[in-house]
């Protein structure tokens, strides 16, 4: 019982037995995960395996087939209007372009989420404003709309306004992708050092191996909506599992093959009726 | 013969659904519009991209409207000796019908279609997520405040087409072809009435008003995320949103004026 318990206050997000398809295409077939409190964790694999989607049911966008999500011991999927923007005060999300407003500037953007929820006085937004803006290293570029800002920048500013009300927990969508090796390196660290200095929780989305996996403390291998091989990154790399192998090295064929689900080669080639029409 | 029934049946389903989702979205809209009371200055700005940023072309085509009507009245009044009432045409023609149904329609092109690539390409941009995320409902925040701003904003632009077409009619019906001045505004204050008039053309522009900024947020909203999505969704807004204006013209035209 007391180790059950200490379990559940270990977890911040605690996933079990979740499923969720978009129309015949089924994204999860019964997946549990479990992202430890304080800790970096990964959730990898290649494009297309729902990893955006699993942030979004994290973050109540979406609603599970079956299967429960919490975060926090709170049931996401059946809160109400209400308890869930409650809940999505304390949870930060990084998303894969930044997805600033585009209409105010840099500063407004990460005052944006003070000003709609607070009633701070406009000296104290700016004094939090420009401390977020120092932790990401943009807090000169405060006066910068986002069409005047690189992707990398954009990241920032968003990653500065995605703290700004101080979060439990901090959800990167494909933080690394895109980047030049300096602004992937900045984000690599950023990454981690906010986590720790700020008590976060976080989950990163990604499918660059090397950078990931120098900052996640566990992660997660995703493929054909389930969980293929999780663990540590000296786990995965030692791991004998084919899959993670397949994914670790880059190797084109494997487990996941390199063709598209197609009839016979040579059939195809010498257009023997084989039930396809062409 | 079974194909193309399905794919009727699929263009059926598909039009009853997103009425549907237009109504809830809708529904949605009003029930968090309370917010705005304290916010007015949301609802504020949007009346100044909607609205205030409409009038230069409302304006000039008023003027035209008014310029053209005077021109046309002139010449078949003064076939019957009756080119004093001309005043009363102009005037009765703008406020009645053209001044509503002719700026509803330059509002569907102008600002509808703005509404709808702004809502679109912040949904594309996965801005609406970003606030959804930061606790923030976009419904109220950025869908509300747009759709009052047209409410508001289509009656005073619908009047001020028609003052400015009553203008247009007097350059040209008293300044070029000789009606007499008096006349023009004498006839025109005896015979245009305050509320059969003047208030149900008001309430046709609410109307307008209402339908045209619905369509526009509805199909922003509703759009793929993709640049052909919102491209798709700007046309639909400027054609639906004019038949949707012609169509409700005639209904409401024959309940207001049928007798």
């Amino acid at each position: 019982m007391t180790n059950h318990h200490s379990q559940i206050d270990a977890s911040l997000v605690k996933i079990r037995n979740l499923s969720f398809a978009r129309g015949p295409h089924k994204i999860f077939d019964g997946i549990d995960l479990d992202i430890q409190r304080g800790k970096v964790t990964a959730i990898m694999g290649p494009s297309g395996t729902g990893k955006t989607t699993l942030l979004r049911l994290i973050g109540g966008q979406l609603r599970p087939d079956t299967g429960t999500v919490e975060v926090d011991g709170e049931a996401v999927p059946r809160l109400g209007h209400r308890q869930l923007y409650r809940l999505r005060k304390r949870m930060g999300m990084l998303f894969q372009n930044g997805a600033l407003l585009t209409d105010i500037n840099a500063f407004d953007n990460v005052a944006f989420p003070l000003r709609e929820h607070t009633r701070l006085s406009e000296r104290l937004i700016r004094t939090l404003v420009l401390m977020k803006l120092e932790a990401v290293g943009l807090r000169g570029a405060r006066d910068l709309m986002p069409s005047e800002l690189s992707g990398g920048m954009s990241r920032r500013v968003a990653l500065a306004r995605a703290v700004v009300m101080d979060p439990m927990i901090m959800m990167y969508d494909e933080p690394f992708t895109g980047q030049d090796p300096i602004s992937m390196g900045v984000l690599v660290r950023l990454i981690r050092s906010l986590n720790d200095a700020m008590g976060l929780s976080s989950i990163i989305v990604s499918h660059d191996i090397q950078e990931t996996a120098a900052i996640a403390d566990y992660i997660y291998l995703l493929s054909g909506g389930k969980v293929v091989a999780e663990g540590t990154t000296d786990d995965l790399y030692a791991s004998e599992s084919e899959w993670a192998q397949q994914f670790l090295q880059g190797e084109p064929d494997g487990p996941v093959p390199f063709h598209y689900p197609a009839r016979d080669f040579t059939e195809d080639m010498l257009d023997l009726p084989a039930g396809g029409a062409n | 013969m079974l194909a193309m029934l399905q794919s009727l049946g699929r263009k059926a389903l598909d039009f009853f659904q997103r009425l549907g989702r237009g109504h809830i979205l809708l529904l949605r809209i009003l029930a968090g519009s309370h917010t705005l009371l304290a916010r007015f200055d949301l609802v504020i700005k949007q009346i100044f991209s909607v609205g205030v940023l409409s009038l230069l072309i409302i304006l000039v085509s008023g003027l035209f409207v008014g310029m053209v009507l005077g021109l046309q009245g002139y010449n078949t009044l003064v076939d019957f000796g009756a080119e004093e009432s001309l005043g009363v045409v102009v005037s009765l023609s703008l406020v009645r019908e053209l001044g509503p149904v002719v700026s509803a329609l330059l509002f569907a092109g102008r600002a509808g279609s703005a509404l709808t690539a702004e809502i679109g390409l912040m949904k594309a941009t996965e801005q609406l997520s970003a606030m959804e995320m930061m606790a923030v409902d976009p419904v109220r925040r950025v869908l509300a405040p747009r759709f009052w701003a047209g409410v508001i904003s289509m009656p005073l632009l619908a009047a001020i087409f028609s003052a400015v077409g009553v203008i247009g009619g007097y350059f040209v019906g008293v300044g070029l072809l000789g009606v007499d001045d008096g006349a023009y505004w004498s006839q025109m204050q005896a015979n245009v009435d305050f509320y059969s008039d003047i208030l149900n053309g008001v309430l046709k522009s609410f109307v307008f008003g209402i339908v045209v900024t619905w369509i526009a947020i509805f199909e922003g909203n509703d759009a793929l995320p993709t640049s052909e999505g919102v491209s798709r969704a700007t046309t639909r807004t400027v054609v639906h949103s004019s038949l949707a204006v012609l169509g409700l013209d005639f209904i409401l035209t024959a309940l207001m004026f049928g007798s």
